[in-house]
């Protein structure tokens, strides 16, 4: 069962790379990541990869393969014919520091910059009282490993640096609304969600969803019920005129 | 040598998993600078792996659980070999800490009336495991990350800086720690800092802090069938040993009975003991459900005899006992292995696993949502429909850094450690789901004992340069090019002799011709390491990463192969083919390894990996009000009559109390 594999592996750092060409044993049940790290043990000793568990739960091994975003460990060579080029390429959102490990700090600093869990007050530990149907809502973002492949293959960041500082990308996006959405939450985050996190840039092309790992349905779950919390908010004739009726008052 | 990147904190925290960051979430609470330094990116630890559920008697799916009946199953899960002071603090505060978790925003399920839900466990006398589907250790770790961060809030809106008093050094790895022979104890100089590098640019990082926690997880790695990640490399074991701290219970290594076989590159990988929780039964190649054969003596009356006991018991504990499929890990492990052994195996060298015959497709996917997802998209097995195969895989190991029970302290002032990398909680064998709860116990503990023992320093302990030289050259020494003919080793290929080594001869089944061989073949891969050349440069190389990683796999492995030939006896995680059986003689020993050294200390850069000597010494006894928690008839299986001369019932005829009416 084992074959001959080709491989293209993009090779360099911050001042430039190119792919490099590898032929490495691919054995049956194998996924890109064990290929790679054959690579590592047989021809490339340094080559930079990240990884840590190898069973798709951490998140750590993103690249692209065949420029599709994906994680190396969950990628298995069956969906290869044994005669494909298999071209490996670092994420193209982030900064590469070396061969496939690329700069993802962006997402370090987006996530402090969305305000924590905030209980109500006086709900001492041990009194949490939720419905299992209300929690589910926010478990399933609470399923995302980090792997950014949402934030990598977001267009409105790939290729645009200029809008990395104006837009929390979908990841980040969904922990507002994961917030928005546990039942004992009491901080308003629709308006950060709109002004200070960039949903409006969202477009809805639903292609982070399709990269996910996790299969979190991020757009549907959870940036369109934002968008629509934002237009609530906003545009809805009523709530405008209630709001005018009070300042008036005011 | 170029200028070296320094920092001084109160509290520095090695390891991002959830010891560690409980630890430092404690420590900056208290009001230190603390620091956290780990060798992945932050978020990424093996705590995430983790996947049935976090232990606390909370009592929210049955009332009749208590610290006590927790107390009570873990010291015969570690079959009474546990630090009975840990045993007692972890299940009285095990409750607490994940409340807390609660109010920094954790998501448990839950139950009819909006509790945390919890799930029945191997071990565990009541469903005692909150979880998140078979995701818990994700939503732990993810819930102290998300709860740094807002310290890290709170300390912007105060300062300006999101890390003024508490900063994460991530993708850094610590290859020694600095002490100050001029503070401290007569025999043990105190902790002073540690010295690392940034994987990211191989740039060298000291850290000057009074007061260091070891979290740093197990020792997997060293193994070939793992369930661990690559960062399981014993570095914390390795650290404390090469600081003057011992390591106790090092033998013991927990083989989880049900990792995936099939396909060789994702055999290993763990398959949660919630499919059992659950209802999923153990079923050999002729379908039959065998554990029924293998309950042990130590727990006959406590399992259920026959299939329909134990499926009456899902349901109602009360009036049945549970399912032998939940025994404790070691008993199940043994079991699989020795019906391979017999040929009843499947085609794949494991058992079946099977839940699809036993609970709805749509039920499955609900509760088990990554094993599906794992087995779909790894082995092409639709766990709803046929039976998953598993076998033992090296999990968890029990051994660990000797500590004082309430503050975490090694012997080494200043020294802290929590979590796997800490020893005597779990004894000779952890129950399932009592990982979770001993990091956020006991992490919280070491963060507050690294507090109180800063608060308490007249002096804060200096590095010595010539220490920081010496482990910077030891860190390089790889580059250096050999002397022709030194053979330029691949520290891959060592890696994987190790392991071979370690899976074969220090596996699941020892015995003493065999352990012998592989400290033999150890003192090799010590010599061998020696020569290994490291190509390339310092940004980002893995083969450096692994060849330093190396010496820390390497002195652990002697640690554990050492202490298994010493121990002659059966016990938990430790079973000796030659010695077969449990010896009471052997339960109040402990077996204590500590570094040898030519005298000369750190500075002396002769042995890339430092030898390791172990000796027997005495358990101390339990408290007699923690003894008289259980019968008499029970403790006689494990101790011998001197011992038991202070229990309530001794002299008289052992009362038989039913098991969770005695609390």
């Amino acid at each position: 069962m084992s074959y001959k594999g080709r491989f293209r592996v993009w090779r360099g750092d911050a001042s430039g790379g190119a792919l490099a060409d590898f032929e490495v044993e691919v054995n049956e049940g194998e996924v890109v990541l064990d290929v790679l790290h054959r690579i590592q043990a047989t021809q490339a000793p340094d080559l930079a990869v990240r990884w840590n568990c190898k069973a798709g739960k951490c998140g750590s091994c993103s690249a692209e393969i065949d420029g599709r975003p994906r994680l190396l460990c969950m990628t298995r060579m069956s969906v290869f014919d044994p005669g494909d080029v298999v071209t490996v390429t670092p994420m193209r959102t982030f900064p590469v520091l070396r061969d496939l490990v690329t700069d993802v700090s962006f997402n370090y600093a987006k996530a402090r910059e969305v305000p924590s869990f905030t209980p109500p007050a006086g709900l001492a530990p041990g009194e949490y009282r939720m419905a299992q149907v209300d929690v589910e809502r926010s478990q399933e973002f609470r399923k995302c490993i980090e792997c950014f492949l949402c934030q990598d293959t977001c267009h409105v960041v790939r290729d645009h640096d200029e809008n990395k500082g104006a837009f929390a990308g979908p990841r980040f996006l969904m922990r507002v609304a994961e917030l928005e959405m546990h039942p004992l939450d009491v901080a308003d985050r629709v308006p950060a969600a709109q002004d200070e996190h960039g949903l409006g840039r969202c477009n809805i092309t639903k292609c982070c969803t399709e990269v996910c790992p996790e299969g979190i349905k991020i757009t549907d779950n959870a940036l369109i019920p934002m968008k629509e919390r934002v237009a609530d908010r906003r545009y809805d004739p009523l709530v405008w005129l209630g709001r005018t009726i009070t300042r008036r008052r005011d | 040598m170029t200028e070296i990147e320094r920092h001084d904190y109160d509290v520095l925290v090695i390891g991002a998993g959830g010891a560690g960051l409980r630890a430092a979430i404690e420590a900056r609470e208290r009001g230190l600078r603390t620091a956290i330094v780990c060798k992945s990116l932050f978020g990424k630890a093996h705590t995430v792996m983790a996947e049935g559920g976090c232990a606390a008697a909370m009592g929210n799916v049955n009332e009749h659980d208590s610290w006590q009946v927790h107390f009570r199953d873990t010291m015969r899960g570690g079959k009474f070999l546990n630090s009975w002071r840990m045993a007692e603090l972890h299940a009285k505060e095990a409750p607490d800490r994940v409340w807390e978790l609660e109010t920094y925003g954790a998501l448990f399920d839950r139950t009819p009336d909006g509790r945390i839900s919890q799930r029945h466990f191997g071990g565990h006398t009541y469903p005692r495991l909150a979880h998140v589907g078979d995701r818990t250790g994700l939503e732990l770790l993810r819930t102290l990350q998300q709860r740094i961060v807002a310290l890290q809030q709170a300390d912007h809106a105060e300062t300006g800086d999101f890390e003024a008093r508490l900063r994460v050094f991530a993708e850094c790895t610590i290859t020694e720690l600095l002490t100050d022979p001029d503070a401290g104890t007569e025999h043990h100089g105190a902790v002073a800092g540690a010295f690392g590098y940034w994987r990211e640019s191989g740039r060298h990082v000291q850290f000057s802090a009074p007061a260091v926690v070891l979290a740093t997880g197990g020792i997997g790695k060293s193994f070939q069938v793992t369930s661990n990640s690559w960062e399981y490399t014993g570095d914390g074991h390795a650290l404390a040993l090469r600081a003057g701290a011992s390591l106790i219970d090092m033998e013991f290594v927990q083989f989880h009975p049900t990792g995936m076989v099939w396909p060789p590159s994702v055999k290993g990988i763990l398959v949660t003991e919630g499919v059992r929780g659950d209802g999923g039964v153990l079923r050999n190649s002729d379908g039959e459900r065998f554990m029924f054969g293998y309950v042990p003596d130590v727990f006959k009356g406590q399992y259920a005899q026959s299939e329909d006991e134990a499926d009456r018991w899902y349901d109602d504990q009360e009036n049945n006992r549970r399912t032998p499929d939940l025994l404790p890990r070691d008993e199940v492990a043994r079991a699989i292995n020795t019906e391979v052994k017999e040929g009843r195996g499947s085609p794949h060298g494991g058992v079946y696993l099977d839940i699809a015959s036993r609970m709805p497709a749509d039920e499955i996917r609900r509760r088990l949502p990554s094993m599906y997802h794992q087995f779909k998209e790894l082995a092409d097995v639709d766990i709803t429909a046929e039976q998953m195969e598993v076998g033992p895989t090296c999990h968890y190991v029990m051994g660990g850094i000797a500590v004082d029970p309430d503050t975490g302290q090694s012997r080494v002032p200043g020294l802290f450690a929590a979590g796997e990398c800490a020893g005597g909680m779990h004894g000779s064998n952890r129950l399932g789901g009592n990982s979770l709860s001993d990091l956020l116990v006991f992490g919280r503990r070491a963060g507050l004992g690294a507090a109180d023992y800063v608060a308490g320093l007249d002096r804060r302990p200096a590095v010595r340069e010539a220490d920081v030289a010496a482990a910077a050259a030891m860190t390089l020494a790889p580059f250096d090019a050999h002397p022709a003919g030194a053979g330029g080793e691949n520290p891959y290929t060592l890696h994987a002799e190790l392991q071979r080594v370690m899976n074969d001869l220090v596996g699941i089944i020892r015995t003493e011709s065999e352990v012998v061989a592989a400290l033999d073949r150890l003192a090799e891969l010590r010599a061998r390491v020696h020569d290994v050349v490291v190509e390339g440069h310092r940004q980002y190389n893995p083969g450096w990463h692994l060849t330093l990683d190396l010496r820390n796999m390497l002195m652990v492995s002697e640690a554990v192969a050492s202490s298994a030939l010493l121990r002659t006896e059966s016990r938990g995680g430790h079973t000796r083919e030659d010695h077969p059986g449990l010896d009471a003689e052997w339960r109040h020993r402990v077996l204590v390894t500590h570094c040898v050294r030519d005298g000369s200390g750190l500075g002396s850069g002769a042995a890339v990996v430092l030898r390791t000597a172990v000796e027997p010494a005495e358990r101390e006894p339990m408290r007699p009000d923690l003894l008289a928690l259980f019968d008499l008839s029970e403790l006689e299986k494990y101790y011998t009559p001197a011992e038991l001369a202070g229990h309530p019932d001794a002299g008289r005829s052992a009362a038989l109390h039913p098991e969770g009416g005695t609390a």
